[in-house]
Formats: C-alpha cells, sequence, structure tokens
C-alpha cells in the first residue's frame, strides 16, 4: 500500500469519473465515487433501469463499444471492491475537506484529502417566447426520455436550437418511429462552414454528423431566427419561425425541445474554490485549471464541466486529472503526454463546433420585455432590463433585485442568457456583466431528510 | 380537486412488455410500466406535473436530468420527490399539488 491514508472523492459517474476512478484503482487507490445516476454511465451514456431490454446498438448507436466499455469496467470495478460507489447521491455543498451529501440512506459527509470533480453538463438554455409552457423540453431532456424511458415527450415534435445533439436527436427520434415536425437551427449555413476547418480535427464526426443531417432531409432548416412557442393550456401548438430567406412561417406540434449546445456544471467547482474565465469561444464561464485539471489545492477537474470536449475528450481528461491527482500525492503516475496531444486535437475539433454551432447572442439580446428568461420563478425580460436600470449592469446584483438565478434551478438554465441581457442594457461586455456566485445546497434539499439525519 | 385529463404527452416507442404498476394520481387509479420514472408514469396519463407557483401555467418537467428541478411533485404523506429521478413503484400516492392542510 503506497497511497497513505489520503482520500480521494471523485464527484460524477460518467466517462470522466469513471476514467479517472479506474487511474486511481490501477495505482492501489481506493475512491469514492458519488454520483447522481441509478447507475454510472453519465448522461450521454445513461443507462436504462433495469427491465429495459434494447441493445446497447439501439441506445447508443456507434458509441455502443465505447458505452458499454465503460459501463462494464465500473461495475467490475463496484463488485471487486475497488471503488466505493454512492449512486443516486446528489453532493448539496462543499465546504474544504467536506462534501456533504444527500445519499438514498440519508444525509452523508464525506471528508476528502483530494477531490476529482467530473459534474458534466447540462444544456445550454436560451429563452425563446412560451418556452415555460408543459410540453418545452431541453434537449437533453428529449434523448433522456428516449435512451432511458424509450419514450417520446410529445406525438408531433419541433427540435430548436443548435449544435451537435439538435441534429442527433433528431435522428434518434426519427430511427425510433418518432413524429419530427420540423428541426430549427439557428446557425447558418455560413457560419458552419466557418467552423469547419477546426471540426477537420476529428474528419470521421464531421462525416458522421453530415449523413445524420442527411438523414433529416428538408426538416432541417439553418438560420433559422425569430422563433416563438404559440401554447394553450396544455402546453405548445405551434412555434413560428423565421426561415433564412426571411419568411415567416409556422410548425404545429405539441412539444418543442431546445438548446444551444452545452453548459459546463460547475456550481460544486466554485463552492470547493475554483476562479473562473468566461471563454469567448463557448460563450460561457470555465473553470481555471493547468492543462493537467489543477484547479485548486487538491481539487482536480474532467470532463465537460471544465471543458465541452464531449465523451471522448471527458475519458481522455479523466485519466489525466486522475495522474496529475496521483503524482501530488506522490505516487507513480503514468505519463501523460500522449492523452495531452488527444485533448488538444479533441479541443481543436469542440471549438470548430462551438463556433459553427455557437450560441444565439444575438437572438438573446433582442428577447421581447415579455418573454420569460428565468423559468424558476417567471421573471421576463423587461423586468430584468429594468433590474438594470435600477441597480446598474452586474449580474449578482440584478439577481437580488429581480432574482434571476435565485430559483429552483439556481441559475442553471438563465444565468448566460441573463449576462447576455444585461450586458446589452448596460452596453457592457458580457463577461464585465460577471457571474453568478454559488450558493450550498446547489441541488433543493427535502429539509425533511436533511434535518432527520442531522 | 379538478379532474385531470386522461390523456398524457408521453408516446411510448418500445419497451412496452414490461409489467405493469399501479398508482394514484390526485387520488384517481393510473397505470404505468416497472422501470418508468414517476415522470414518465404520470404524462402517460396526464399533460401536467405540477401548477407553477410563480405563474398561470402548468409544469412538465424540462431537463430529466436532475438539474433544473422544475418535476418536484407532493406525495400523499407530505413528501417531496424529484420525478424524472424517482422510478414509480406499485402504490404510489403522487400529487400535483400541496396536500390539504399544509404547511401544518
Amino acid at each position: 500500500m503506497t497511497s497513505g491514508a489520503e482520500k480521494v472523492v471523485i464527484v460524477g459517474a460518467g466517462p470522466a469519473g469513471i476514467r479517472a476512478a479506474e487511474m486511481l484503482v490501477s495505482a492501489g487507490v481506493k475512491p469514492v465515487v458519488i454520483d447522481e445516476g441509478m447507475k454510472a454511465g453519465g448522461q450521454i451514456y445513461r443507462r436504462p433501469p433495469d427491465g429495459f431490454t434494447r441493445s446497447p446498438r439501439e441506445l447508443y448507436g456507434t458509441e455502443a463499444d465505447k458505452a458499454v466499455a465503460l459501463h462494464m469496467l465500473f461495475d467490475r470495478m463496484v463488485a471487486d471492491g475497488l471503488v466505493d460507489y454512492y449512486p443516486q447521491s446528489s453532493v448539496l455543498a462543499c465546504a474544504n475537506p467536506s462534501l456533504y451529501a444527500l445519499t438514498p440512506s440519508g444525509r452523508r459527509e464525506f471528508g476528502y484529502d483530494r477531490l476529482i470533480l467530473a459534474t458534466g453538463a447540462t444544456d445550454r438554455l436560451a429563452p425563446v417566447p412560451g418556452w415555460q409552457s408543459p410540453g418545452v423540453y431541453s434537449l437533453g431532456a428529449t434523448q433522456i426520455a428516449l435512451k432511458a424511458q424509450g419514450v417520446a415527450l410529445g406525438q408531433r415534435i419541433v427540435l430548436a436550437g443548435s449544435g451537435p445533439l439538435l441534429t442527433l436527436v433528431a435522428t434518434q427520434l426519427l430511427k425510433a418511429g418518432a413524429e419530427i415536425a420540423a428541426v430549427l437551427d439557428t446557425s447558418s449555413f455560413w457560419t458552419q462552414m466557418a467552423g469547419l476547418p477546426g471540426m477537420l480535427a476529428r474528419p470521421g464526426l464531421v462525416l458522421r454528423g453530415l449523413l445524420m443531417r442527411a438523414k433529416l432531409g428538408r426538416l432541417y432548416h439553418p438560420g433559422v431566427k425569430n422563433m416563438g412557442i404559440d401554447a394553450d393550456e396544455r402546453g405548445p401548438v405551434s412555434i413560428r419561425w423565421q426561415d433564412a430567406h426571411g419568411a415567416m412561417r409556422a410548425s404545429e406540434c405539441d412539444m418543442v425541445g431546445i438548446g444551444w449546445h452545452l453548459r459546463a456544471e460547475t456550481q460544486l467547482a466554485s463552492l470547493a474554490g475554483c476562479q473562473f474565465d468566461y471563454d469567448t469561444g463557448w460563450a460561457q464561464w470555465l473553470p481555471r485549471t493547468d492543462r493537467m485539471g489543477r484547479a485548486a489545492e487538491g481539487v482536480y477537474l474532467a470532463g465537460d464541466g471544465l471543458r465541452i470536449l464531449g465523451a471522448d475528450g471527458a475519458e481522455v481528461a479523466g485519466r489525466i486529472a486522475a495522474n496529475a491527482c496521483l503524482s501530488d500525492m506522490g505516487l507513480a503516475a503514468p505519463d501523460s503526454s500522449a492523452d495531452l496531444r488527444r485533448l488538444a486535437r479533441y479541443e481543436r475539433f469542440a471549438r470548430g463546433m462551438a463556433r459553427a454551432f455557437p450560441w444565439p447572442a444575438d437572438m438573446v439580446r433582442k428577447t421581447p420585455d415579455d418573454t420569460v428568461v428565468c423559468r424558476c420563478e417567471g421573471i421576463t425580460a423587461g423586468q430584468l432590463r429594468d433590474g438594470v436600470d435600477f441597480g446598474g449592469g452586474e449580474a449578482n446584483r440584478v439577481k437580488s433585485l429581480v432574482r434571476v438565478g435565485m430559483g429552483r434551478c439556481q441559475g442553471r438554465y438563465c444565468q448566460l442568457a441573463g449576462a447576455e441581457l444585461i450586458a446589452a442594457k448596460a452596453g457592457i461586455s458580457v463577461f464585465d456583466a460577471g457571474r453568478l456566485r454559488e450558493q450550498a445546497p446547489v441541488r433543493p434539499a427535502p429539509i425533511g431528510a436533511w434535518v432527520r439525519d442531522a | 380537486m379538478k379532474p385531470h385529463p386522461r390523456t398524457g404527452r408521453i408516446v411510448r416507442l418500445s419497451e412496452t412488455a414490461r409489467p405493469r404498476v399501479h398508482f394514484h394520481l390526485d387520488g384517481s387509479p393510473c397505470e404505468a410500466l416497472l422501470g418508468d420514472t414517476v415522470l414518465t408514469a404520470i404524462l402517460s396519463s396526464s399533460d401536467r406535473l405540477r401548477q407553477s407557483e410563480f405563474g398561470p401555467e402548468r409544469r412538465a418537467g424540462f431537463c430529466l436530468m436532475g438539474a433544473c428541478q422544475d418535476c418536484w411533485i407532493w406525495q400523499v404523506d407530505g413528501g417531496r420527490l424529484r420525478a424524472c429521478s424517482t422510478l414509480v413503484t406499485d402504490g404510489m400516492r403522487l400529487l400535483t399539488e400541496a396536500p390539504a392542510g399544509w404547511p401544518l
């Protein structure tokens, strides 16, 4: 035993968390792995509950082998007692050197000497008029419903936004037999071309994307503007949109899935003491680390919670962060130089992708005053702009005044749009509008469950 | 309590041979399949999970990955659960509004 008594905790059991655990285990360290999922895999390699029978090929398509390899690796480590695994457990707070989590058996404190955060990402959302209606979901939700439950969230579906998930989810739904009315991409054909040189760092993926796009045929529309969801009490009835030639059109539907690529999930990273920089390419605040993922004393980051590189990049980043952790513990760690080169190539591709399918900053800045920006509490763009007039162009100030970012999602789905609106109103850059300070608990906790075990 | 429209928003595309599960939604008996999340189970029979506290609209979940917190609903015993990340079980008694008399 060379690891001494140092305790390593990994948060998240997606591709990054699983590979980080693997590296630690092979160096003789037994990590604690805390994960919100019922089974390890994360979101993109999410597994259905017991009793479902579709094959990995049906669930994960071309990525089936990678998904199965990760699932088997992690299950084997758990079965062999090599990791201490806590599924269905939410870390709510982090106060160095402890995490405070809600597990199925109640509240639990996890002390750590070193912390690897592999918390992944969520959809990055921009407000669309009417998006607070029931029956409007994120693109990620649309995919999770299909993959983990075998269902479509509506009879007649419109998918809108931009990014790799838009095309992927559309083709998966079509293949499964769902009815899609339209796929609306806010990125224009020429914008997509501008991202192509970077994306050619992974030519196989570009080809696969183009083939998927071809399958969508005339359902797919690039360069869409001025979307608005018309809804009745039950939910969407249609979505209005302006096509690339400027004509207004409408698509009847009872479900809309929206999303603009991904947003790093960074709440715990912030509570653990990480610093952040606004990344103009990915149009969001991302944690500052060295190239091995070291973010603060004894804190390491990996996966989409650090850089939006997707599942392949997350596996590599998970290994790298674990290696940094091992070498800081004084243990022998494998050489990371090949992984670092691989990661650099993935990043060229991912930055090309971010350029091809950008955050719709102009659309967000022009959000009509009566459009809801904060879904949690129904706060409109107009109220947010009034807050800027009253208190100035700083995100945390505006949050205190009008509560954008204070609701149950804790700003996950309004922060980036809010910053854009504040910047436009105050005539400043979006990074000068500032980043919301995270507060624990990062997810709501039933007070009974919390108090009972105190 | 208003009766629910017996039309859900969920369309089952596959995996429909799973055993059935019975639960109550606002007092009415409903049926789902073993392995359904509470969200899938409810939205198979109904078009909503709850009423928004801040606006006129109903809510039916949003992210399905435990991040947005839109889908917390009530149980008859007063406890709450996140519908997207909890599996439905036989005999669950679920509510789309707070139980009568809450807060106690």
